[in-house]
């Protein structure tokens, strides 16, 4: 892709249902040691999604949070596209709730995507892609998840709830995206059939050769494409399965832990698949100041990566963020249920 | 019977492996052996190879031909033969192998011993190791390997005194020599306290009681004493050679605390070799998990019974003790693919008494013994090689 400073983020929103359950109680349902666990993963507490949220409502809710901060007419997005591996539906949109919801059909293009935890910066692509042919004014791209796992997994611990939206477009750019690439191969660290409920994953495989490989490489690709070096950048939001991975691959690209402590979600609400790097780069942008440089790069198992460098525009000083809930108001508006709970919020429980 | 020694050996790295498969894997290990041995491929009469489950781990079977094909070997039409004892799969390839040239059906052979575990989950994995067990007697119930050392080591506590802390200071010991060991799985010691509060697995043994699940081939190439002069100046002669069987559910045994197959096998190969325990400069010995080992000691006559958990302790079987077991970190730390397991142990014995083995080499060793165990003990392969003076 050329290099093109005018498209980029006009305005964005997050959402992540406020119930939590703690590693030390899934530990505790399962004989684990709860240190153990959470030291071992990094995550203390996750996201759970309540009886009646799915990957429709978190979608417009970010979504309404995004349109809350801009003045954007909902007619004017052209497209809307969602990333989840959770969608409600196996076949219906989840993008015609949301275009619906926000007010934004008929007049617009959507489909839903999904490619594990990056679906939803795959979407940011699509979007930029279309506004940079003329074929959209604004576009939405959602990342949004209720992620599956199976009882007694040890995903059971990070896969959790969450999203944001993101609107793209030429005009009021608060966050201009410099420059994207992707970096993919067939990879089956992680995936879940069709009929499935619960995902399988193929253990250590989904780190080095997966996890680890892909954002190395398409970070890499970017700072080579670009000409930047890690210190270039005030922040850096990588894909976070669990606390620890990202900054370990920060470490191995060269980024501080510094850079990536604003970004890095995953020990508070866990791992929110395809909202979780964009819940990051939202985290960002709730105190980021004109001129601040920001790398992000998502991870798909199956596998891929996208990475995108972003520059704060001083537009952002004119956007006023309390008019939608920043992602440290999300995290901290929380409310603490037990394994017996999140039995029944999950669907774990069996009846005829 | 002809004498019979080992010319060559060949050893891949041993881990998870996801880059090489199964072929990849023991025609790498074959042909470092072949090179190492200078022979040429139109002398070899034939090919052994222990698998103990191919079938279950990467769906294929019919491995004896396949891995003749994969040497480059099929234009020569030699008889290409898959030997199955559960883990002792290698170790009885390897017999078999020395069998044939003793026998002088054959001059030179190439024993090869191979597993591919790690493409399929930990849980499917223990699944196939399962089926080595009696499956109308113990699997059916639940039984898993952990499960089945586990009882072993209670009872072996409750006659000898035997300590969970002895138990895990063979871990330490297999750990610090697969530190030593480029080959190895695991090539960094380990703390006791880490043995001591790794996660339980069946109780008293945690994860690092446990040996791991590992991809690896080895092979060693097989020459009858009369020709091998042609190829080397270091030929290893096999002096003795143990094969023994039992009951293959524990529940029928006289003792959960020695396996027969073990003294049996181990009778046998030392009345063939002329020799005594005490003879042993060195021993590769089946620690599939910690309580294993001490078995093994003591069921080899290196210590009397009851004895193995003070010999850990007393460390009579580190690598500068009176014998030193498990140089090459073991399958605790070495790995253990099953079916390469028997034939990389002998590897090593060849390593030790050709004084080629760096870092963890047993000074002036000339007698080594190698142990491989099937299942919990229902077979057992003893070998003992010893180096040619010059």
């Amino acid at each position: 892709m050329a290099k093109n400073n005018v498209i980029g983020i006009v305005s964005y929103g997050a959402h992540v249902p406020r119930y939590r359950i703690k590693s030390s109680d899934i530990a505790r349902a399962w004989g684990k040691d709860p240190d153990t666990i959470i030291n071992g993963l990094g995550i203390n507490e996750k996201s759970v999604p309540s009886i009646d949220q799915d990957v429709a409502t978190i979608s417009v809710e970010a979504a309404r949070a995004a349109l809350a901060r801009c003045d954007i007419d909902p007619q004017d997005i052209d497209a809307i596209y969602v990333g989840s591996e959770s969608h409600p539906y196996a076949v219906k949109p989840t993008g015609t709730i949301v275009g619906e919801a926000i007010g934004a059909t008929p007049d617009l293009k959507v489909a839903d995507y999904e490619f594990a935890c990056k679906a939803g910066t795959a979407a940011i692509q699509s979007c930029m892609a279309l506004v940079k042919a003329d074929m959209a004014k604004y576009g939405m791209a959602i990342g949004s998840d209720t992620s599956q796992a199976a009882p007694g997994d040890a995903l059971e611990y990070a896969a959790s709830a969450g999203g944001a939206a993101f609107i793209i477009g030429n005009k009021n750019v608060i966050a201009s995206i410099n420059y994207t690439c992707s970096f993919t191969t067939d990879t089956p660290d992680f995936w879940r059939r069709e009929g499935r409920k619960y995902p399988s994953h193929g253990g250590r495989f989904t780190g080095e050769p997966a996890y680890f490989k892909h954002i190395v490489s398409c970070t890499k690709n970017l700072m080579n494409h670009v000409g930047t070096k890690p210190e270039d950048y005030n922040y850096a939001i990588f894909h976070q399965p669990n606390g620890k991975f990202p900054v370990r691959v920060a470490k191995m690209l060269g980024f501080s832990p510094e850079q990536v402590k604003q970004g890095l979600l995953c020990p508070f609400i866990g791992n929110t698949y395809s909202g979780a790097s964009m819940l990051g780069l939202a985290s960002v942008l709730d105190i980021a100041k004109p001129g601040d440089r920001i790398m992000v790069t998502s991870y798909g198992s199956g596998a891929g990566s996208d990475s995108f460098d972003i520059t704060v525009t001083e537009k952002i000083d004119k956007m006023n963020r309390e008019k939608a809930p920043l992602v440290s108001q999300l995290i901290q508006d929380k409310e603490y249920i037990d394994y017996a709970t999140y039995a029944k919020f999950r669907d774990l429980l069996y009846w005829e | 019977m002809r004498e019979v020694a080992v010319i060559g050996v060949g050893l891949t790295e041993f881990g998870e492996l996801w880059d090489k498969s199964f072929r990849q894997l023991i025609a790498e290990a074959g042909s470092k052996a072949i090179f190492d041995s200078g022979i040429g491929a139109r002398e070899i009469d034939a090919l052994y190879v222990g698998s103990m489950s191919a079938g279950r781990f990467i769906g294929q079977e019919h491995v004896g031909a396949l891995v003749a094909d994969q040497a480059g070997f099929s234009h020569m039409h030699i008889p290409a033969i898959r030997v199955e004892s559960a883990c002792a799969s290698g170790g009885l390839a390897f017999r078999q192998g020395y069998l044939s040239v003793a026998s002088g059906i054959n001059d030179i052979v190439v024993v090869g011993g191979i597993e591919k575990m790690t493409d399929v989950t930990g849980n499917a994995a223990s699944d196939i190791l399962a089926t080595s067990m009696d499956q109308e007697w113990e699997t059916f119930f639940g039984a898993t390997y952990a499960g089945i050392y586990a009882m072993i080591a209670n009872r072996h506590m409750h006659e000898y005194g035997t300590t969970r802390e002895q138990l895990a200071q063979v871990a330490v010991k297999n750990h610090a020599n697969g530190a030593l060991n480029p080959y190895a799985q695991f090539k960094r010691p380990i703390e006791l306290k880490s043995v001591l509060n790794a996660p339980m697995v069946a109780s008293p043994l945690g994860m690092f009681d446990c040996s791991p699940l590992s991809d690896g081939a080895a092979a060693v190439v097989l020459c009858s004493m009369d020709k091998v002069k042609k190829y080397t100046d270091k030929p290893v002669k096999i002096i003795g050679s143990g094969q023994a069987s039992d009951m293959l559910p524990l529940h029928g045994r006289d003792s959960l605390c020695t396996f027969e197959a073990t003294v049996y096998a181990a009778k046998a190969a030392y009345k063939q070799a002329g020799i005594q325990p005490k003879d042993v400069d060195v021993a590769e010995v089946h620690d599939c998990f910690t309580i294993a080992e001490i078995l093994a000691v003591e069921d080899l006559g290196f210590v009397k019974k009851g004895d193995g958990g003070k010999a850990i302790e007393n460390k009579i079987t580190t690598l500068d003790g009176q014998i030193p077991v498990n140089t090459s970190g073991g399958l605790k730390a070495k790995g253990h693919p099953v079916g390469a397991t028997g034939v990389a142990q002998i590897a090593e014995i060849v390593f030790q008494l050709r004084n080629g083995a760096d870092k963890r080499q047993v000074k002036d060793a000339r007698i080594g013994l190698a142990h491989n165990i099937g299942g919990g003990g229902a077979s057992c392969v003893v070998h003992i090689l010893e180096a040619m003076k010059k």
